[in-house]
């Protein structure tokens, strides 16, 4: 597509945030979802969104795609306010969801998934159909574009590992125009290598001078990608801080929430049994996190 | 990088060939169909006199026309049982509305149209408003306008059917439409054959080769990854209740077009029959999967044998056993295509 040189614009400084989310809060019932929750996200940078399971991160995600209205705060797409009724708004507005499932129908083609909700037509009227060689065309270039080789666009996407769904996904994002690309834990259910080579992509996305949104409960996924970082726990903000403000152990360790571990690690030491080894080197991590 | 794509092309290549023929859904369908072909008009001469042929492809087609629309909204994920009982209130409407309350043809055959409409949207709209099991809402639909159908019909003509359609002005345009016959060596063919093929090739682009097709394989497949992609599911599902409603419409029509006659109790028990050959087409249960083209060819499977069995000369009464063994080889043969086609590559 674009020249990586081309996207030096990115060093140009940019004073309005591609994304900027202001006290969004979400209750459900008496269910506080989320709380005053803030952060943004640039062109050409990628926003880390870090919590343990139940933080509040699908919550979020659901609100900047468009799933769920949020009951407080603003949502300003280049600094103008917006409000998402449908995923198509966001969509509209240029904000891909790459969803934890994908969002993929297993039995159906790789092309006939990469284009789904977008497809694009050709003819006139009654005879407009679903241009299909345009289609595969498209698949197999973007792919490629990722460094993926499909061997074949007409394969049901139940048949590729989760590691080539992902890129499936992340692919079809960055073609539709996606100037935000939100991923929901895309490394979570992948081997250490399939998790690099996503990262990766995620690096990709940014050098083209897309904002990406990365949402994940592993700091050191995130920290060596990541140019802001927002911890969310039990639907609150734990603080969002930018690169330079924060170091991977401190980040780690808000995020297993230190005293925590450290009382974890002292009960697993009282072990008499094989699970003492365990604690102590639990400990000892702890401490060196500081 | 380039090495390894050469290796996997050819890989393709190679596997791909039967693959893809034994993917496509009708396949198994398309395989029945030539055994009970064979089988049949290697024992009667009837079977594969041009006479029989049409009167087995009329059989086939009375089924195929409703089991093509039924097969779109199976793939689509959702069942229609008021199908059946949808193609007698579309027949009686049209009959009432001319012989009893004296509305010109053409207008009660609208007006027909726009209730069926109406009836589809209703199972569509409760279908995707509620979230309940299209199973249980159309259910419902099959019950009410069953008794509506009888209740309307005696309250209007004190019988049970509705007649003299045929004296009705303008019948005889309609009848050329719909209930004519064309002569093929000899033979009379029904004119709904052509009717059957045409809506066939219709349905089978809408769903291969258009948006709407690729939105109904994704609703059946998964309606929440659909709609996070911007996919219009609910208006997929009622636009696929509507389709089925329209071409009852077109049915019951045809029905009463034949003869200007029709029973209050016609179309029911039919709804099961469209399912059957829809599933003997390769259309999953579970919905995201099946073909038009194969529905049809279930038609004529169930067509073929149904005519067949009387033209061999053997008791008809055993008909049912030979559906229900079909069906039942038709759903294992789709499960291990389906399996096979789910397989992880190598």
């Amino acid at each position: 597509m674009t020249n990586l040189e081309v996207n030096e614009v990115t060093e140009k400084p940019t004073d309005v945030p591609l994304l900027e989310i202001r006290d969004i809060t979400k209750t459900f019932g008496s269910v506080i979802s989320l709380f005053e929750i803030s952060t943004m996200v640039r062109a050409g940078q990628v926003t880390c969104v870090l919590g343990d399971n139940g933080a509040g991160k699908s919550t979020f995600i659901k609100v900047l795609s468009g799933v769920y209205q949020p009951d407080h705060g603003q949502l300003l797409v280049d600094g103008v306010p917006v409000r998402f009724h449908t995923p198509r708004d966001a969509l509209d507005a240029g904000i891909a969801t790459v969803f934890q499932d994908l969002a993929m129908v297993p039995l159906m083609a790789i092309w006939r998934n990469f284009f789904l909700g977008s497809e694009p037509t050709k003819g006139w009227g009654p005879f407009r159909r679903f241009d299909a060689a345009t289609a595969k065309r498209i698949t197999r270039t973007e792919m490629g574009e990722m460094g993926i080789d499909i061997r074949d666009p007409d394969q049901p996407v139940g048949t590729l590992s989760g590691g080539e769904r992902q890129s499936v996904a992340i692919a079809r994002a960055v073609h539709f125009g996606a100037r935000l690309l939100i991923l929901d834990e895309p490394t979570s259910a992948l081997g250490v290598k399939q998790a690099g080579v996503v990262l990766k992509y995620i690096v990709q996305a940014r050098d083209r001078g897309l904002g990406v949104i990365f949402i994940t409960h592993n700091p050191h996924h995130a920290y060596p990608v990541g140019d802001r970082f927002l911890l969310l726990k039990r639907g609150r903000s734990l603080g969002d801080f930018a690169k330079s403000e924060i170091s991977l152990p401190e980040l780690t360790r808000l995020m297993a929430g230190g005293a925590e571990l450290e009382q974890l690690a002292h009960e697993l030491e009282r072990d008499e049994d094989g699970t003492g080894g365990v604690g102590r080197e639990l400990l000892q991590d702890t401490e060196t996190l500081g | 990088m380039t090495a390894a794509t050469a290796t996997a092309d050819e890989r393709v290549a190679h596997v791909g060939a039967l693959r893809r023929v034994l993917l496509k859904p009708e396949f198994g369908a398309l395989i029945g169909a030539v055994i009970i072909f064979v089988f049949f008009a290697a024992q009667s001469d009837v079977f594969r006199s041009m006479s029989g042929a049409a009167n087995w492809l009329d059989v086939s087609s009375t089924l195929g026309l409703m089991a093509v629309p039924v097969a779109l909204l199976m793939i689509g994920g959702h069942f229609d049982l008021s199908a059946g009982v949808q193609t007698g209130t579309a027949g009686l409407a049209t009959g009432i509305m001319t012989t009893y309350w004296g509305l010109q043809l053409y207008a009660s055959w609208a007006v027909s149209l726009l209730l069926m409409l109406v009836i589809g949207f209703i199972n569509g709209f409760l279908v995707t408003r509620t979230g309940l099991p299209s199973f249980i809402i159309t259910l419902g639909m099959f019950l009410g306008l069953q008794g509506l159908n009888l209740g309307v019909t005696k309250q209007v003509t004190n019988t049970v059917q509705v007649e003299n359609l045929d004296l009705v002005p303008g019948y005889h345009s309609l009848f050329n439409i719909l209930g004519s016959t064309f002569t093929l060596g000899h033979a009379k063919f029904q004119i709904a054959i052509i009717w059957w093929i045409g809506f066939t090739a219709i349905a089978s682009w809408l769903l291969l080769k258009t948006r709407f097709g690729n939105w109904i394989f994704a609703t059946g497949g998964d309606p929440t990854a659909s709609k996070n992609v911007g996919v219009r599911t609910d208006r997929t599902t009622i636009s696929l209740f509507m389709m089925t409603s329209a071409m009852a419409w077109f049915v019951g029509n045809t029905q009463i077009a034949r003869s200007g006659t029709i029973q209050a109790q016609v179309g029911i028990g039919q709804e099961l029959y469209f399912i059957v050959a829809a599933v003997i087409g390769g259309c999953l249960l579970t919905g995201g999967y099946g073909s038009a083209i194969g529905a049809s060819l279930g038609a004529l499977i169930f067509g073929m044998t149904q005519v067949g069995i009387i033209n061999v000369n053997w008791n008809s009464d055993w008909f049912k056993l030979f559906v229900g063994v079909m069906l039942l080889l038709a759903v294992l043969a789709n499960q291990y295509v389906r399996r096979f086609a789910e397989q992880v590559r190598r």
